[in-house]
């Protein structure tokens, strides 16, 4: 699962697609996966090293994990190519 | 190392220009204590969803259209519009602050009654009161508003049978300016039918003509259509003087002053466009003073207020149960609360606010509540912080009509609490069990016994 490259990313959690001109706001947990996506991680990298950090179970976090990642694929932010349709 | 609280992550498509449905952005802030006290010892103690009401507010709304009526005309009196909510504890707040009873049933009336209310203190309203209702009516010297001249007839035959003189009123539509006119109740001012009713009140000389009521609507924002509705009210009671050298001892302009709920499409919010207490007796006061009626006959003005007085006093605390994203991607909230305790939301877009500290992030959101049916939509176009499971939501502006008019179904209904001014919270309505159903029910002998 990968960011499409050219999307812009703000400290503060302001996105920009050059593609169809949207933006977007996340919040800080938002932009912390947009990051980690954007560095090439894969879901389970991602998912533990929130699971370490914050105050939350795993299902839990699975399922607002998952649930994020397919919203900014609807968004079309996701590169389509990169074969994340599994968790769909 | 301490782990970080856990915030479900969002992102948000945000839109340049015009506001959408959802409106501006704006901060939604969390509403975490009802009168001092926490909304989540509130849920913890007497579980979700739960209605709570304000009595601090009850009393405070009732002092300030008081005063409003007061300072403007001389003689004024509230009659608490029991359909509006009757549940005792909030009858009983009305009455302490002195206000008489106005029922529309056999049933309301019965239960005035058992709460102590005294019968020449009950105004008895509404198109369908049986002859037993009347009767018990006419024996307690209670305000009778005739609607229609079959019940004006029952009552001339009542008044042979009784030992007391029945006091009655007309009750009067008209047309104020505000569309539709309501004129299935009562008597048309118009076209002269109001008129003839009371003349042949006069001439027949059974029934103690003692006052003129109207109701034009509820939820009406314009004051001045209070105005018109008094001016004509007043008319009658002039010409009654003129020709009769009668008295009508009060004017009744019914309810519906609006609360400042916000109605759905509506694009200004109700606490911008509703009219105060104080509009509204203006254009009525300065109508009564201004009218062809005598000085010295100057009537009581009695005002049947319910919504206005009550609605911002009750709050519907619920839970989040779960998150999800609709087929094309709009996000859904569901909470314990659905419509059928919350029937005001098919005509108000409520203020949902959530019930703990949140952050500054929000998103759009559908609110439904959680009965398997696709009305149970509780807030079309939220814009909520992120809420997860177990968040509480707090919905405002819900004391008036919800609890005469919320339904049983697929669940019980949720107890009931009174915050007094001291905020010691009361429980003032228990819950449903399942006892409290099935005791109505009764199972023919036949049906007792199945083998599957
Ligand atoms: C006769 C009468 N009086 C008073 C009321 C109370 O109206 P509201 O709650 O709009 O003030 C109603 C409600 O419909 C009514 O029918």
């Amino acid at each position: 699962m990968r960011l499409k490259k050219n999307i812009a990313l703000s400290e503060t959690g302001f996105v920009f697609d050059p593609n169809t001109g949207d933006s977007f706001s996340l919040n800080r947990i938002g932009l912390e996966i947009v990051e980690k996506l954007r560095h090439d991680k894969t879901d389970q990298e991602i998912l533990n090293e929130l699971l370490e950090n914050y105050e939350i179970d795993k299902a839990s976090l699975d399922k607002y994990y998952f649930d994020f990642v397919s919203t900014l694929q609807y968004y079309q932010l996701i590169d389509d190519t990169t074969g994340h349709r599994e968790f769909l | 190392m301490e782990k970080l609280p856990f915030e479900r992550p969002v992102i948000n498509k945000l839109s340049a220009g015009m506001p959408g449905k959802f409106g501006m952005k704006t901060h939604i802030s969390p509403v975490t204590h009802i009168d001092q006290v926490g909304v989540k010892e509130l849920t913890g103690q007497y579980g979700s969803p739960l209605f709570v009401l304000s009595e601090k507010s009850l009393r405070q709304n009732f002092s300030e259209a008081k005063r409003a009526f007061e300072t403007r005309y001389p003689k004024v009196q509230f009659a608490w519009s029991y359909k509006t909510n009757y549940l005792n504890a909030v009858c009983s707040v009305f009455h302490q602050e002195g206000a008489w009873a106005e029922v529309v049933s056999g049933f309301e009336y019965d239960k005035a009654i058992a709460l102590g209310v005294e019968g020449k203190h009950i105004i008895f309203n509404g198109p369908d009161k049986s002859r037993d209702d009347l009767k018990k009516a006419v024996n307690n010297n209670s305000l009778i508003h005739i609607d229609h001249f079959d019940e004006m007839y029952t009552l001339t035959e009542l008044a042979g049978e009784s030992e007391n003189k029945p006091k009655v009123a007309i009750r009067v539509n008209m047309d104020t300016g505000v569309y539709p006119v309501w004129d299935r109740f009562g008597f048309n001012y118009e076209n002269g039918e109001a008129w003839d009713a009371l003349n042949r009140i006069m001439m027949a000389g059974k029934l103690e003509l003692v006052g003129l009521h109207a109701h034009i609507g509820t939820y009406m924002l314009s004051a001045s259509a209070y105005g018109i509705a008094a001016s004509k009210l007043a008319e009658l009671a002039a010409q009654l003087e003129k020709k009769f050298g009668h008295v009508a001892g009060y004017i009744d302009v019914g309810g519906g002053f609006a609360s400042k709920n916000t109605l759905k499409g509506a694009y200004y919010s109700g606490s911008d466009t509703a009219p105060g207490f104080d509009e509204y007796a203006e254009a009525i006061a300065a109508a009564l003073v201004n009218s062809r009626i005598k000085p010295a006959n100057m009537p009581l003005l009695i005002l049947e207020t319910g919504r206005a007085l009550v609605d911002d006093a009750g709050y519907l605390l619920g839970t989040v149960i779960a998150n999800k994203r609709l087929s094309d991607g709009r996000r859904a909230t569901i909470i314990d609360a659905g419509v059928n305790i919350l029937f005001t939301s098919f005509w108000y877009d409520h203020q949902v606010n959530p019930g703990q500290p949140v952050s500054e992030h929000t998103e759009e959101t559908t609110i439904f509540g959680p009965l398997c049916m696709n009305i149970d939509v509780i807030k079309e176009a939220a814009v909520m912080p992120v809420l997860k499971k177990g968040d509480r939501v707090v919905i405002s502006r819900v004391g008036a009509y919800n609890l005469t008019q919320w339904m049983q179904f697929i669940t019980l209904r949720p107890k009931v609490v009174m915050i007094d001014p001291e905020g010691n919270v009361h429980l003032i309505r228990d819950s449903e069990t399942l006892e409290t159903l099935t005791s109505l029910e009764k199972l023919p002998g036949h049906l007792k016994q199945f083998r599957l």
